[in-house]
């Protein structure tokens, strides 16, 4: 018995029951359509939590240089003059799994404005320190590249910084304060941050450009730390050995000689956002399974009745030569025609619920064409193992007893 | 020489009950020629429906040998026997067995789905043609509830023709019908066996008897009576013998 006679079988079946057919594939396009939107909720989710994490500064991968041993004594990292504004260039230049780099020097000193002082670090930087710290300004503006060019002495204070040098709550922007004599304008000032996991104060600092440091404050030409940040969390490992090579290349080490250098990223950080991406995932792909579960058995239900149903059916079919694998096919194409037709109504269902989600609940959503692939491809299965034992029930009836059905 | 259709010798066919076993069929012979019109007549419990499931290959004589059309359809599988009944066999059942809501020409196309070598257009036209056959030829596209129960059988009888069987059998064709249009449909039956169709056609109405050529009795699991019809009735006859309906 050919495809096509089969097929056609089968519709007529379905038309012919449409009320039924329809029940039974509302299993399925419920369970499509709900493993569509949970998905598009579910990576919703995940993209918002991937960008508060991101907001941590997770991408962030920092340049120190170190391990120089001098006289069989390993030597502080701050003390090596190795990493200079060369190397900074070089990164900038070739590496591009990066998106933003600058330079750091910092050093620790008094902040003076009138008769208040108060102690705290100065962090000499470009522009794009706030965009790899994600820190944002509460008021005024950062400097530009101009300004880093010129080694204006120019300044932004943090939360704490201005707490105690402004005590009066007046706006610090636009005032000069001084730091270890050196007088600045502050043009800035940092939202609060709090402190971070290890107790430090992080509003408890001042930024200024990384030349008007080095010459007029620390007065040296090589660099603390460069610090950057990459494209993305997952790329982060990546990106390190990228700076790694460029910087080996840079110091001109060759063979199996040691870096003279560092590089880290924020391994903690990435570890806890993919395992939170991955618990996300799970718990989804398992609520998903249970309602595609239930869906199936919508369909095996059905198809059980109908085989019981249609037994009188089935019988003259046998008797005029429908052999057993017909019958067989027969049923096991109205199973998969249910049960693909369901998924194709679930999949716009799902669809147009997600737009809904979207627009009216303001949810977060994203919808992956994985989702719409797996559901469909799940449902189709569904209707083959599900419409099977029906299917061969209805094959494995005796001819004569399903005549004389009533 | 006419050839024998069906051919039965020494046919058993015993069923299990528990511990019991009943001998439905104790050892039958007969032979049907082709064109022959035979009724097979009995009472209930006298083996007639179990003669007549292995007459259309639906079950399996427990010994004995049974062969149609020159074939012996002893140890065949269920899937060659489905060949048999689809190739050799037209089926007419009591209570016409058709597909609901599927209409009368889809209904006839029916066993022809089932034979891979009849292609869709000449499914079609014989389906059309037997339609025509059995005077439904303005009909093909009713479905069986918008049919009366004579029109029904007629959409069965022309579902049993389209394969081309070498016997029609009929299982109490009449028995859902009323006198007159029992008497239609066996005119029918008696126009197609005059073009050399060979029918089958179990019953227990003696009336339906006089219309066949011969006659065939059981009773308890063996043949009484096997007696050729010297006076067949014409069922038209009769038909016309019957009083006038009254004109609403």
């Amino acid at each position: 018995m050919r495809l096509l006679n089969l097929l056609k079988i089968a519709y007529k079946a379905i038309v012919l029951n449409k009320m039924r057919s329809l029940l039974t594939m509302l299993g399925i396009i419920i369970g499509v359509a709900s493993v569509i939107a949970m998905l598009a909720i579910g990576e919703g989710s995940k993209q918002s939590i991937r960008d508060t994490i991101s907001s941590m500064g997770s991408n962030m991968i920092t340049i120190r240089p170190g391990a120089d041993v001098r006289g069989g004594v390993r030597q502080d990292p701050s003390a090596m003059e190795t990493l200079t504004l060369s190397d900074y260039e070089a990164i900038k230049n070739s590496a591009d799994l990066l998106t933003y780099i600058t330079p750091l020097v910092d050093g620790s000193g008094q902040v003076i404005n009138g008769s208040n002082n108060w102690p705290s670090s100065i962090y000499g930087v470009n522009a794009d320190y706030l965009n790899i710290k994600v820190v944002d300004l509460q008021s005024g503006s950062m400097f530009t590249d101009v300004e880093v060019k010129s080694a204006a002495k120019v300044a932004l204070i943090g939360q704490t910084v201005a707490d105690n040098v402004f005590p009066d709550g007046e706006d610090p922007v636009g005032k000069m304060i001084r730091f270890n004599k050196i007088p600045f304008k502050v043009i800035g000032l940092l939202e609060e941050k709090g402190e971070n996991t290890f107790g430090q104060d992080q509003d408890d600092v001042i930024i200024a450009p990384y030349t008007t440091v080095q010459k007029r404050i620390l007065a040296i030409d090589h660099l603390n730390q460069i610090i950057a940040s990459a494209v993305s969390e997952e790329d982060a490992p990546e990106a390190v050995d990228q700076v790694t090579q460029i910087i080996r290349t840079q110091h001109k080490l060759t063979g199996n000689e040691d870096d003279d250098f560092t590089v880290r990223s924020m391994e903690e950080l990435i570890s806890t956002f993919s395992s939170t991406s991955e618990m996300l995932t799970i718990l989804l792909v398992a609520v998903a399974s249970i309602s595609l579960l239930i869906g199936g058995i919508g369909i095996m239900n059905i198809m059980y009745v109908s085989v019981k149903e249609r037994t009188k059916e089935i019988g003259l079919r046998m008797a005029v030569g429908g052999k057993g694998a017909d019958i067989l096919m027969q049923f096991l194409i109205e199973a998969i025609l249910i049960s693909i037709t369901g998924g194709l109504l679930g999949v716009c269902l799902g669809l147009s619920s997600t737009f809904f989600i979207e627009n009216f609940l303001q949810w977060p959503t994203s919808v992956t064409l994985y989702s719409i692939v797996i559901s469909f491809a799940v449902c189709a299965v569904t209707g083959i193992f599900f419409g099977w034992y029906p299917a061969k029930k209805a094959a494995a009836l005796d001819p004569i007893t399903a005549l004389r059905y009533e | 020489m006419t050839k024998e259709t069906i051919k039965i010798q020494e046919l058993r066919r015993d069923f299990t009950m528990g511990t019991e076993t009943v001998h439905a069929l104790k050892g039958i012979s007969f032979s049907i020629q082709e064109g022959e019109f035979v009724t097979i007549m009995g009472s209930s419990g006298s083996g007639k429906s179990t003669l007549l499931n292995i007459l259309g290959c639906l079950d399996q004589p427990t010994s004995g040998s049974y062969e149609i059309d020159g074939l012996k359809v002893k140890d065949l599988s269920r899937n060659e026997l489905a060949t048999i009944r689809n190739e050799k066999i037209g089926f007419i059942f009591q209570s016409y067995n058709l597909l609901a809501r599927t209409s009368a020409i889809e209904n006839v196309e029916l066993p022809l789905l089932y034979n891979s070598k009849v292609s869709t257009e000449e499914r079609r036209a014989r389906a059309i043609n037997a339609l025509e056959m059995v005077g439904l030829g303005e009909r093909l596209h009713h479905t069986p509830a918008q049919l009366s129960g004579g029109q029904q059988q007629r959409v069965a009888i022309a579902r049993s023709l389209v394969n081309n069987p070498v016997m029609i059998l009929a299982d109490e064709a009449t028995g859902n019908l009323d006198t007159r249009t029992s008497y239609e449909i066996m005119s029918l039956f008696q126009e197609l066996n005059r073009q050399g169709i060979t029918i089958t056609f179990v019953t227990h109405e003696p009336d339906i008897a006089t219309f066949s050529s011969r006659t065939i009795v059981l009773k308890d699991g063996h043949i009484t009576q096997d007696y050729g019809n010297t006076d067949v009735q014409s069922a038209a006859a009769a038909l016309a013998q019957l009083p006038k309906e009254e004109a609403l």
